[in-house]
């Protein structure tokens, strides 16, 4: 007898779960990872866009899952898949592609470019950011929050000094010598105001990167096996960088922090700066001052290596998935939310197309130091980007510290790191 | 009959915490020993059976010995530092002072605050030119401008700090609770005596405080190489390595460069260093340790 409202209740609660697995079965579930590195209201806007997506294609749901910085993202990525549980897509450093592609993780996007539209799509992007996004032939990466570093100034610290405050350095020789005019020292001696600050701390590799650009010299080869790091040109690179705090007084000495460096600026700690694109819309609302963003100073030519993220799709997933993800993707790239995308946060819209869209236009009237970032991609190279990518960067990273704190002469150490690196990479030639 | 009954209950009181111990210790160590002896597995590549390879990279990588070394004077500059400081804290707020109570609850804060978080307090305590510290030097001394995180010579000494900052209040707490199992007859036998302040703590206080000075190091011995959390804040390893401890380069080796094997390597050692550590410290004090 009281068998039968448990059975009544047993019963609805199955045919209710039939029913929403039934519902839930027609649409396709996408997982998307994504990194933020940079501050304000980024996973917001990913969110926003997202949703725009969502409401405008039924049958595709997409839960973006915020995982950190670019480190903590690779490694949940990496650590979902080998437990089986690979996300769709996600947003990954484009320099960890050959790390992705050894561990046999992703898809290339030509695969699914299949009509004409999709081809067109596929070959829109600027070069310098397929540089990292490509191998072997074939797109393993489509840009999406991409950056490069550029060169802050302080126009009051200039008028100070005695500098025309709407001209910023344009090469390395100018940098010092207006560096030295800027250096401003207090009563007892100490310097208050430095000339430059490009920061080393963490990942040193990518600033120092914009200086053997530069110097006109390529720091690993495309295959990603082979590293470069005790060239000349780059042993020259980095006793530039030396000399800045050590013969020419005008930058700080020792490991200079990352994070800090915008809120130095603020300051009045130091009259120029390198920093990412990324940190635009930071130092436009916080600067108690006027400022300018240029592209970095020449040496031998105008260089920057492009820095940022990457969407890639995973294996794993079945097809009704990748296709709804490699549309998702085409959207999200597409001139509106790419513009939105861009306005929101600082990055550079990796497509012409979008710069072209009215909203663009109309926020790089009123801020055109938007536009510097973009216009330095003509002299932009690839990221540093190898096999064992990490790894790589670490050894590297050591010995631009080395030098930098005096440890070691930058040739010396130069040439222990690329000793260190054909150790690991020769695995891979 | 009953003898085995009594026997089979024992065990079976037994088993839970014996199945958590081993899946959670014992079979984990002995996986990461198994796994020493080979390869590391990439998705295009499989694990095959090294031998002793990963040892000898071991023993040719001059990154391990810095960190070594590096975790040797970590562990010689924290440990008797943070006991000595505990030891002293306690003595003090043992005694009948105003605001003894407050004074003892800001001793124990550290304990409670998570390491990362203060991690990014300290980075800011650190910060050349506009930092707390650099800017009471420059209130003072009228210089600011100190890069401790930045400059290798300093960098672990900055990292060190920070450590027993933390761990100070935590064993102070242990260090109170003993002092005040301390019968007060004794102390007051000892003033009978003629005894001064300085040798009641040597020759009373002290030894009876041995069995807590036993866990207090054991545990202080176990953080110097646990506590890496925050280097992921102040220096991810400090310049070239300066900063590096030995449980940092397994995080790095493991799930940054995902080189599972020589991580797994990195492992026996810090297993074997501290079952050694652990051993002789117990065969250490047994002679020296009175318990009541």
């Amino acid at each position: 007898m009281f068998i039968t409202p448990l059975k009544r209740t047993l019963s609805a609660a199955a045919i209710a779960l039939c029913a929403s697995t039934a519902a839930s079965a027609a649409d396709v579930e996408l997982q998307f990872y994504f990194p933020v590195a940079v501050g304000g209201a980024a996973a917001d806007t990913i969110q926003a866009l997202t949703d725009e997506y969502v409401a405008n294609n039924p049958g595709v749901k997409i839960d973006a899952v915020y995982a950190g910085s670019y480190q903590d993202t690779v490694a949940k990525v990496l650590t979902a898949a080998r437990g089986g549980d690979a996300p769709q897509l996600s947003v990954i450093l484009s320099v960890d592609m050959f790390t992705l592609l050894d561990e046999d993780l992703i898809l290339p996007f030509d695969d699914y470019a299949t009509t004409a539209d999709d081809k067109a799509w596929l070959n829109s992007f600027y070069p310098s950011f397929m540089e990292n996004s490509q191998t072997g032939g074939k797109t393993y990466g489509i840009p999406f929050q991409r950056s490069t570093p550029v060169l802050y100034w302080n126009k009051e610290a200039f008028k100070e000094a005695g500098l025309d405050p709407n001209t910023p350095p344009a090469t390395w020789e100018e940098m010092v010598e207006m560096g030295k005019k800027l250096v401003k020292k207090n009563a007892s001696g100490e310097v208050e105001r430095w000339g430059v600050r490009i920061p080393s701390s963490g990942f040193p590799y990518w600033l120092f990167q914009g200086l053997t650009t530069q110097n006109d010299v390529i720091l690993a080869n495309s295959d990603g096996n082979k590293t470069n790091f005790d060239d000349p040109k780059v042993v020259e690179a980095l006793q530039y960088m030396v000399d800045l705090s050590g013969k020419h007084g005008v930058m700080a000495p020792g490991i200079i922090e990352w994070g800090s460096t915008p809120k130095a600026f603020f300051e009045g700690q130091t009259a120029m700066m390198w920093t990412t694109t990324g940190n635009l819309t930071n130092v436009r609302k916080n600067a108690p001052f006027d400022f300018g963003v240029g592209m970095l100073p020449a040496n031998k030519r105008r260089g920057a290596p492009t820095g940022g993220g990457n969407f890639y799709m995973f294996k794993g997933s079945t097809d009704a998935e990748l296709k709804a993800a490699f549309d998702f993707i085409k959207w999200i790239t597409g001139p509106e939310p790419s513009a939105k995308w861009t306005i929101a946060t600082g990055y550079v819209a990796p497509r012409p197309a979008t710069w072209e869209t009215d909203a663009m236009k109309a926020y790089t009237a009123d801020f055109p130091p938007a536009l510097v970032a973009r216009d330095q991609l003509e002299f932009a190279v690839a990221e540093l980007s190898t096999y064992e990518n990490q790894r790589i960067t670490r050894i590297f990273n050591d010995a631009l510290e080395a030098a930098i704190t005096g440890k070691k002469s930058p040739a010396e150490a130069l040439k222990e790191a690329q000793e260190k690196a054909d150790a690991v990479l020769k695995a891979y030639r | 009959m009953t003898r085995r009954i009594e026997w089979v209950h024992a065990w079976l009181l037994l088993l839970p915490a014996l199945v958590f111990l081993f899946t959670f210790t014992h079979l984990p160590a002995i996986r990461t020993i198994i796994d020493s002896f080979f390869s590391t597995a990439r998705g295009r590549r499989k694990s095959v059976f090294v031998g002793l390879e990963n040892y000898q990279q071991l023993l040719d990588d001059p990154t391990f010995w810095k960190v070594l070394t590096n975790n040797l004077w970590f562990a010689l500059g924290t440990i008797p530092t943070s006991i000595a400081i505990a030891l002293v804290m306690a003595l003090w707020v043992n005694e009948k002072l105003a605001g003894r109570s407050f004074i003892r609850m800001a001793y124990f804060t550290p304990t409670v605050l998570p390491l990362i978080a203060v991690a990014n307090i300290w980075l800011f305590f650190y910060t050349p030119g506009f930092g707390l510290f650099d800017q009471i030097a420059t209130g003072l001394f009228g210089t600011g401008q100190h890069n401790f995180l930045g400059d290798p010579d300093t960098a672990l000494g900055a990292v060190m700090v920070v450590t027993i900052w933390k761990e100070a209040g935590f064993f102070m707490i242990f260090y109170l609770a003993a002092l005040q199992t301390i019968p007060p007859s004794l102390l007051e036998a000892a003033r009978v005596e003629g005894a001064g302040r300085w040798t009641i703590f040597r020759r009373v206080v002290f030894p009876l405080l041995m069995p807590t000075t036993l866990f207090v190091s054991v545990n202080a011995v176990i953080n110097s190489f646990r506590l890496v959390d925050h280097l992921f804040i102040l220096t991810g390893g400090g310049p070239d390595n300066a900063s590096s401890l030995l449980l940092f380069y397994i995080y790095e080796t493991a799930f940054r460069f995902w080189d599972t094997a020589y991580a797994a390597t990195l492992t026996v050692v810090l297993l074997v260093l501290l079952s050694l550590l652990a051993i002789g410290q117990f065969f250490l004090f047994d002679r020296k340790v009175h318990y009541k």
